[in-house]
């Protein structure tokens, strides 16, 4: 999707701010929206593509002007009502107006530690990797009205695979429901002027981690 | 835990009480469907406050400097290397050390979202997830360090890592110079959250001595 969540080389943001001793959260909602996103996920309500997917979902005036966690709470407002787990009038009385829908499990304190870890996304592969380290490759020029994991600024670029990551699942796929459909996972390095033009700063390399759907060869 | 900083923006102030409104909401709706155990909540942001942080990181980094096999070790699989640490919290898959050395600085980014080592370095700062920092940190990394405080020699080669898959990056900064003999935990003590995500150095051996 060509949302304004891929912002790599957009202009007009201005400078970064670094906040001194910041703190995890600045204020308490922010914890229980970030802890309420990771348990619904925990319970396989959705996948983390779906969840991405969702948050780039929102309006780009939306998305642009709500802090972050602001986002993920709208998110998992829109999220919870499109699979049918919560209605609005539910969400607008802040209280349970009807039955609840059967979940596979419930994430418990016990589950706790195992939330601390992130899941494996690496899977067998179905078959041998398509590019060799060194291989030049040049990224396709798509652009999926649905969730990618291929930047904008990188596509139709020629660069080189640096290294082979293993088998992943690929996110374009779990993000529409239509399966792990696992992918050979490179990164994939670019020179900055190849990305930016003559203007680029020429000491400047920039990698991705590009899926294998994201490639084709460079002819010689 | 609001700080009284928001509270000078007015349109910080309304999306306080508005997001405090609907996040209660949603909280109270999704628990007494029975699918969320609100105790379990309060176990997970405490451990995202207290177990996960940058000082993981700066453990690990502190040991690559202090014993170059495991810094061989650490750099060809980084998820490894971290998991013979013992660390409170098991750190997933796809893990990679990227090393810096005197021509070269490493610098970590999500452009699309907010992919982030938490395992190692805890929630990412505001600075990380915003527009300026995803925006630049591709284009114009030296910019970025700029903003930082940060400025690298002209020849330095730059390299940005965008994490746009589940692969996670953490940056392992050169030794300062000066700290030869130290032991880990004082060693630890130099490694800054920002140094291992490239947008800083760790701080002198003058600074902790």
């Amino acid at each position: 999707m060509d949302g304004v969540h891929d912002m790599g080389g957009m202009h007009g943001f201005g400078k970064v701010e670094p906040e001194e001793n910041e703190p995890v959260f600045h204020a308490a909602w922010e914890g229980r929206c970030l802890a309420l996103n990771r348990a619904m996920g925990a319970i396989g309500a959705w996948t983390i593509d779906e969840g991405r997917a969702g948050i780039e979902a929102l309006r780009p005036d939306v998305y642009l002007s709500r802090s972050y966690y602001g986002k993920w709470a709208l998110r998992l407002e829109n999220m919870v009502i499109e699979r049918g787990l919560a209605e609005t009038d539910e969400l607008a009385a802040g209280h349970a107006l009807h039955a609840a829908k059967p979940l596979k499990r419930k994430l418990g304190i016990a589950d706790i530690p195992r939330t601390l870890t992130r899941g494996s996304f690496g899977r067998p592969a179905e078959a041998p990797a398509g590019f060799t380290v060194g291989e030049r490759v040049r990224t396709k020029n798509i652009h999926p009205p649905t969730h990618t994991r291929l930047p904008r600024y990188a596509r139709g670029h020629a660069g080189v695979i640096e290294a082979i990551r293993g088998c992943h699942v690929f996110p374009d796929s779990t993000a529409i429901g239509a399966g792990e459909n696992p992918q050979w996972l490179y990164t994939v390095l670019f020179e900055g002027r190849e990305l930016w033009g003559e203007a680029a700063d020429p000491t400047l390399k920039v990698s991705i981690e590009a899926f294998e759907a994201y490639l084709e060869p460079v002819e010689r | 835990m609001a700080h009284d900083h928001d509270e000078d923006h007015h349109e910080h102030r309304s999306e306080l009480s508005e997001m405090q409104l609907r996040v209660r909401a949603l909280e109270t709706v999704l628990a007494e469907k029975g699918y969320l155990d609100p105790a379990a909540l309060d176990v997970m942001i405490e451990a995202f406050e207290t177990k996960i942080g940058p000082h993981n990181g700066a453990g690990v980094v502190a040991k690559a400097w202090a014993d170059p096999e495991f810094k061989r070790a650490l750099v060809e699989d980084a998820t490894k290397a971290v998991r013979s640490l013992g660390l409170i919290n098991r750190v997933g898959d796809h893990l990679i050390a990227v090393e810096n050395t005197p021509g070269l600085h490493n610098t970590i980014v999500c452009t699309l979202c907010s992919c982030y080592p938490w395992e190692v370095l805890g929630l990412p700062p505001v600075w990380y997830k915003s527009a300026p920092y995803r925006s630049r940190a591709v284009s114009d990394p030296r910019g970025v360090l700029a903003d930082f405080g940060l400025s690298l020699p002209a020849d330095t080669q730059i390299r940005v890592w965008d994490s746009t898959a589940e692969t996670r990056f953490i940056v392992v900064p050169m030794r300062p110079a000066g700290t030869e003999g130290w032991s880990e935990e004082k060693l630890a003590a130099l490694v800054t959250r920002d140094c291992m995500i490239g947008t800083g150095l760790p701080k002198n051996a003058a600074d902790v001595a």
